[in-house]
């Protein structure tokens, strides 16, 4: 992991103000921020470690767990909701056996609420990382998560 | 090297989900067949606005709009309309708003009463090019700025009545005339694309469509207040436009538009892109600056206003990402008095809106100030989704409130929108229906205030909380007559104590619902009735036995085989089983419709008096 933090640093000058695009960028590379990288960030940004684990966990983007290769972000904005999107995230649910904010035990999914992605002409909406779906019905999810290998 | 035609796809996010992606391959595909591949330019643009009808194509310069379409619809399109001429009339706009199907863009009825100032280029440019935006007239304001005094320059944009297009309606250049006379020689420029309020997506578009207004709009803040670097704020939850901006900054750079010198006038000025990391309170002027420091975004109290003490402690202007897209507008020879000339009174301008919802035409429409609502849902909007009917409004998000039918004249501007209770707020229309739960719509507000609350301040941070139980257990049938009152209560108390805009609007949906919606909330409360037939805990699903045909698709279905019946015999639903999931409801074949939800509340209550000794009913 050192060596990959440190591939990571030499894009920043180690300031302050750079705490949370290093953490952005952590994560992308590692997928999430284990407890050993937040120590090295610290250290690097010359940042308290408690400063650190503070703003890592006021942002509902940052993860300390291991999340899956596809993450699901079923949109949970207003129009989305109206338009039913907690039927989708429960069939999704039932589908994957796992609670929103979890991953499934083969690391393949994790379901996560994203407060809104901004494509509500089309809600019900979801995300499968960067492929957003639109217009969606509870009968469509399960050929949708199949499409994904 | 010049093209015979160009045609616009639209690359925004709508059109995206939709398909656009796929059709834009085929497109390709389809011309290379044919060998045309110079000859047609292709442009993957920002968003026409109609996003319910995507994926869309505009073909210039006939200005011929297809929509809906497929990739297998491209061949013909080539074929018949590139190469022979003639107008595929099957791909045109067709909706129940017109006799027949229209040719022409501006003919559709969406877009006969809107007025394009901020959308002018969304559609129109390739996003990811600085010629068309200079050739489309951009820069030109921000030159025509760089000889004139920084007085001059917020004293147009004061003159204007230009007033933050972010929610709180500040005017704008009495916020540039604060940060110019504060003293330092250090100031900044920020742009505030943290576009949390769900529900609304004016902002990305914006940024997807035309990123070159953002940064010329900043460019000219920079002159009015003496700033030389400035931050875009945006969501990470925004890709597309974060790459376009991107693009944008290195053109400009590379014009000498951006970084020092300016076209040799002798001023520097420099953009960085900060991505938000997910969090709603960021969106507050104070909170986003600490976020750009790389701490938590928790908001601080004002005075001092960011334009005497902001970023690091310097004078900061921050605006939103609509505000600064009008700026060139205004800045643009005669500007002020064209733009002073549409709206009304104390709201100049025009606004742009996100439709979503129950609402036919779904999209981004932009129109004058004090245009009634009920001319945005009915007419631009095409009036509510098969043929239902219209409940409410919910305008300006979470902080805002819902608007009812008899409020539906009500001139959009500032004022009169916080007079019935709701506010401007970013721009975020979504229309509710009959089939909208209004208690479980505050409750959907108040669990994401209450999520997003940072917590520094105990009113929001536990009174969002508390409102949120309250409202849950209603919508779960454990209401208790005095919570009505006790929500009243919570409400004032949070608008008054919190420090923050989040906490001060938090109530406001509720607020709303309560005085248009009351007996919802008493059928709730009292009766353990939804009206409206959403919230599950007060449902109950049953089977007609008159129209069950027996097909056993509802028994295949549901998750807890609660559901039992020989074939063709009508089936019955056991109502201990049952999690009222509604899947039994869903699966019914449309002609049979045999599944009904009825919310009946609670049973008259009933004495018994042949009940034996010892029953449990008499204790």
């Amino acid at each position: 992991m050192k060596e990959q933090l440190e591939t990571v640093f030499e894009a920043y000058k180690g300031e302050k103000s750079e705490l949370i695009p290093v953490l952005q960028h952590v994560q992308k590379e590692i997928g999430y921020l284990p407890e050993e990288a937040m120590k090295h960030i610290a250290r690097f940004v010359r940042v308290p470690e408690s400063k650190v684990y503070g703003v890592a966990t006021f942002y509902a983007q940052f993860k300390m767990k291991p999340r899956g290769r596809y993450i699901i972000r079923v949109c949970k904005g207003t129009a989305c909701h109206i338009q039913g999107s907690p039927k989708i995230a429960s069939k999704i649910e039932e589908i994957l056996k796992i609670e929103s904010g979890d991953t499934t035990p083969d690391l393949k999914y994790t379901l996560e609420e994203v407060a809104c992605i901004g494509a509500c002409a089309l809600a019900p909406v979801m995300m499968i990382n960067n492929d957003p779906h639109g217009r969606l019905s509870p009968d469509k999810i399960k050929g949708i998560l199949d499409s994904y290998e | 090297m010049s093209f015979e035609k160009h045609l616009m796809i639209c690359g925004a996010t709508g059109c995206i989900s939709s398909g656009s992606n796929k059709v834009q391959q085929a497109l390709v595909e389809e011309l290379e067949k044919h060998g045309l591949k110079g000859k047609y330019r292709l442009v993957m643009g920002g968003c026409p606005g109609l996003c319910e009808e995507g994926p869309i194509i505009v073909i210039y310069p006939d200005e011929v709009f297809y929509c809906r379409l497929k990739p297998e619809d491209m061949t013909e399109m080539v074929e018949k309309h590139l190469i022979g001429g003639e107008v595929v009339e099957r791909l045109l706009y067709n909706g129940p708003d017109v006799d027949s199907p229209v040719r022409f863009y501006d003919s559709i009825p969406f877009y006969a009463k809107q007025k394009f100032n901020v959308l002018r280029n969304g559609g129109i440019i390739d996003p990811e090019s600085i010629d068309e935006y200079i050739m489309r007239g951009g820069y030109r304001a921000f030159s025509r700025a760089l000889e004139m005094d920084p007085e001059t320059i917020y004293g147009e944009v004061k003159q204007s009545g230009l007033r933050g297009r972010g929610g709180a309606g500040f005017p704008t250049g009495m916020k540039w005339q604060f940060a110019a006379q504060s003293k330092g020689s250090k100031k900044y420029v920020v742009c505030n694309a943290d576009e949390g309020d769900p529900g609304a997506f004016m902002d990305r578009s914006i940024l997807e469509g035309d990123p070159h207004a953002i940064l010329e709009g900043m460019l000219i803040c920079g002159l009015a207040i003496g700033a030389d670097e400035g931050y875009i704020y945006c969501r990470a939850e925004y890709p597309l436009a974060i790459k376009r901006l991107k693009i944008a900054i290195d053109q400009a750079e590379n014009y000498g538009l951006l970084g020092k010198n300016i076209l040799g006038y002798g001023k520097n000025f420099k953009i960085k892109i900060k991505e938000g990391a997910g969090a709603f309170v960021c969106g507050e002027e104070t909170a986003l600056l600490a976020s750009i420091e790389g701490r938590r975004g928790v908001p601080r109290h004002r005075p001092p206003f960011p334009a005497v003490e902001g970023l690091w402690g310097k004078p900061t202007c921050i605006n939103n990402v609509e505000t600064f897209a009008n700026i060139p507008l205004i800045l643009k020879k005669g500007g002020v008095a064209d733009f002073a000339s549409v709206g009304t009174e104390g709201s100049k301008g025009t606004k742009v809106f996100a439709l979503a919802g129950k609402i036919r035409n779904t999209g981004l429409c932009e129109v004058p100030m004090g245009i009634t609502i009920r001319e945005i849902i009915f007419d631009v909007g095409g009036g509510i989704k098969d043929g239902r009917k219209f409940k409410a409004v919910q305008a300006g998000g979470p902080s805002g409130g819902c608007i009812p039918e008899e409020y539906l004249d009500l001139p959009i501007d500032y004022d009169s929108l916080t007079s019935a209770g709701a506010i401007m707020g970013s721009g975020g229309l979504v229309v509710m229906d009959e089939g909208t739960c209004m208690v479980d719509l505050a409750r959907y507000f108040l669990s994401f205030t209450q999520k997003e609350s940072c917590g520094q301040c105990i009113p929001c941070r536990l009174g969002t909380t508390q409102m949120f139980n309250i409202l849950n257990d209603i919508t779960e049938g454990r209401g208790k007559p005095e919570d009505i009152k006790l929500l009243e209560e919570l409400a004032w108390a949070i608008k008054k104590g919190s420090m923050c805009g989040l906490g001060q609007t938090a109530p406001n949906p509720v607020l709303t619902t309560l005085r248009y919606f009351r007996d919802e909330y008493e059928a709730h409360v009292y009766e353990k009735r939804c009206p409206a037939l959403v919230c599950k805990a007060l449902l109950r699903y049953c089977i007609d036995p008159e129209k069950c045909i027996g097909c056993r698709r509802c028994t295949k279905e549901c998750p807890v085989d609660a559901i039992s019946g020989e074939k063709k015999e009508p089936h019955v639903i056991d109502q201990e089983l049952c999690i009222k999931c509604g899947a039994c409801f869903d699966v019914c074949p449309k002609k049979v419709q045999a599944v009904e939800v009825l919310s009946e509340g609670l049973p008259e209550p009933k004495v018994n008096e042949t009940c034996e000794e010892g029953c449990k009913c008499q204790s």
